[in-house]
């Protein structure tokens, strides 16, 4: 398999070097760590934001580190949770005490890895809170649904708030809307390789697609034989749209993310047919994004995510960005 | 029985050399109802305990401390802190005490205990719950016989195959996770055939 890396080994470490070779103004690492944080955290007055969790899902986390997004972004390995004591350096390093919050994607190994940060974080008198983001409505328990794109919203809705000066509770629970209000499911072609082992991380057959697939690779829905791009497109906005629960006047963005092998040519001819799907269906669409925001390494695919908008989100989603993945 | 400072970083040694073996079964016992690294995860990190375990040791407590901290900061994923809370668990519930059978299962009963709270599960859910729980019913009902604990801990692994997954990330295969064995469940066997082993060595 061939793959633009040195030893598998160190990809993790010249990747974030190489993050912040690209971003030298604005990111900063932390020694000996492999966490990423704004180049001047801690930011007086401000609530801070941090993200993470395996790498392989770039530009998350760190794509996503600036002004009016997240302070800081944990990098496990590929795929893996990164440890409690990354995650406690990352809130050690951007708490300017008025507290930090963690954005999780409901992911055992996640939960449990941030959750013990948490506590090292109370035992050193740091005030965090935690939102954890479930918007894949590909798995049925809406308690046990993953984390996938919609934590983009996420980061840039509840950093646009943290930037107003709004109290940790305040931010939190911005975050919470965003996650109540926001829907993914995502369709793959083909699967990734992992670096280390050079294997598939999932089998798919050349002829066939899975439907609501996880950003690891996890099982999704259904198989199916291939379909065209307006097909996948009215599957998955026919699912999304009850789960949005829209009355009359309410405005949807929308995004549109690549898995990572996916030409955005080909994300634009998926998008296409979505607007002309939810303008039949009466849906309107304040905003819309189409790009490669939450990857799964090289898997061939993409999500889409609705999140349902009030005036507080719309204004939040406009503010200014600098982060790199996502300026404004 | 008897487990001393000595049995305790070997016991640690032959599960880092065992998950070193089994690296690449228990990654490809993963890929197939997970996501693939737990192999790599739990061989990464023990290898780092292993080569921590030369200093010098006033108790059997202090060697699982120092593994507890060292799980936790270079396993990742979930292995690492479900296990870096088994051995901090283990690590608390033994301090200032000589290690014989008695001891032996309150820490296992303080381990699972740990496990279950910090992974909110519980047994049937086709983790390693499955065999911490049935190894520990046999340490505290009978007289300690390290080969039954071996084979009591290698029959749970095996029950975790026909189970369904209803925690982690298997659960997302539901019904389809049967036929296949628990990642979490082998690696946890492992580490109970490690202990019997050097355990029925002293005896």
């Amino acid at each position: 398999m061939k793959k633009l890396i040195n030893q598998p080994e160190q990809i993790i470490d010249e990747m974030l070097d190489g993050i912040v070779s690209a971003s030298p103004s604005s990111v900063r690492r932390l020694e000996d760590t492999t966490v990423l944080v704004r180049k001047d955290a801690p930011v007086d007055g401000k609530v801070a934001l941090i993200s993470g969790g395996g790498s392989g899902h770039e530009p998350a986390h760190a794509g996503y580190i600036g002004k009016g997004m997240l302070d800081g972004a944990v990098s496990g390995e590929v795929f893996t949770s990164p440890t409690p004591d990354q995650v406690l350096e990352a809130i050690k390093a951007t708490d300017s005490g008025s507290g930090v919050l963690l954005v999780i994607k409901n992911y055992s190994g996640d939960v449990m890895n941030f959750d013990m940060a948490a506590e090292l974080a109370e035992a050193e008198g740091i005030e965090t809170a935690q939102v954890i983001v479930r918007d894949d409505i590909a798995v049925d328990d809406p308690e046990n649904r993953r984390g996938v794109a919609g934590t983009i919203y996420v980061h840039k809705i509840a950093g646009a708030k943290a930037e107003t000066g709004a109290s940790l509770e305040e931010v939190q629970a911005t975050a919470q809307k965003v996650i109540d209000n926001a829907r993914t499911m995502g369709v793959a072609l083909s699967p990734c390789i992992m670096p280390t082992s050079g294997e598939p991380g999932f089998e798919l057959a050349d002829d066939e697609i899975e439907l609501g697939i996880g950003i690891h690779g996890e099982a999704g829905i259904e198989k199916r034989k291939q379909m065209t791009a307006d097909e996948i497109a009215a599957e998955l906005v026919e699912r999304l749209l009850p789960e949005v629960d829209l009355a009359d006047q309410d405005e949807v963005a929308v995004m549109v993310n690549g898995m990572g092998a996916t030409p955005e040519m080909e994300l634009h001819v998926f998008n296409r047919k979505v607007q002309d799907l939810l303008q039949e269906k009466g849906v309107k669409v304040y905003d819309t994004i189409v790009g490669n925001f939450m990857t799964s390494l090289e898997m061939a695919g993409c999500s889409l995510t609705l999140l349902k908008l009030d005036d507080e989100l719309k204004e939040l989603l406009d503010a200014p960005s600098h982060a790199a993945a996502f300026k404004k | 029985m008897q487990l001393t400072v000595e049995d305790t970083i070997q016991w640690l040694k032959q599960f880092n050399d065992r998950l070193s073996e089994q690296k690449d079964y228990l990654s490809q016992l993963d890929r197939a109802i997970g996501d693939g690294d737990h192999g790599i995860n739990m061989a990464r990190g023990f290898q780092q305990v292993a080569e921590g375990l030369d200093g010098d040791f006033d108790e059997v407590s202090d060697v699982l401390k120092k593994t507890a901290t060292t799980v936790m900061s270079k396993v990742g994923g979930a292995s690492g802190p479900l296990y870096g809370t088994a051995f901090l668990k283990m690590s608390m519930e033994c301090k200032g005490k000589d290690v014989d059978a008695a001891v032996l299962a309150d820490m296992v009963e303080a381990a699972l205990g740990g496990i279950k709270q910090r992974g909110k599960s519980e047994e049937g859910e086709k983790t390693m719950i499955d065999v911490w729980a049935p190894v520990l019913g046999t340490l505290q009902e009978e007289d300690f016989d390290a080969e039954r604990l071996k084979q009591t801990a290698e029959e749970a692994m095996q029950k975790t195959e026909d189970m369904t997954a209803t925690k982690g990330r298997a659960s997302y295969f539901k019904e389809k996770s049967q036929g296949h064995l628990d990642p979490g469940a082998v690696s946890s066997y492992y580490l109970f055939a490690e202990l019997a082993d050097v355990i029925g060595k002293g005896a």
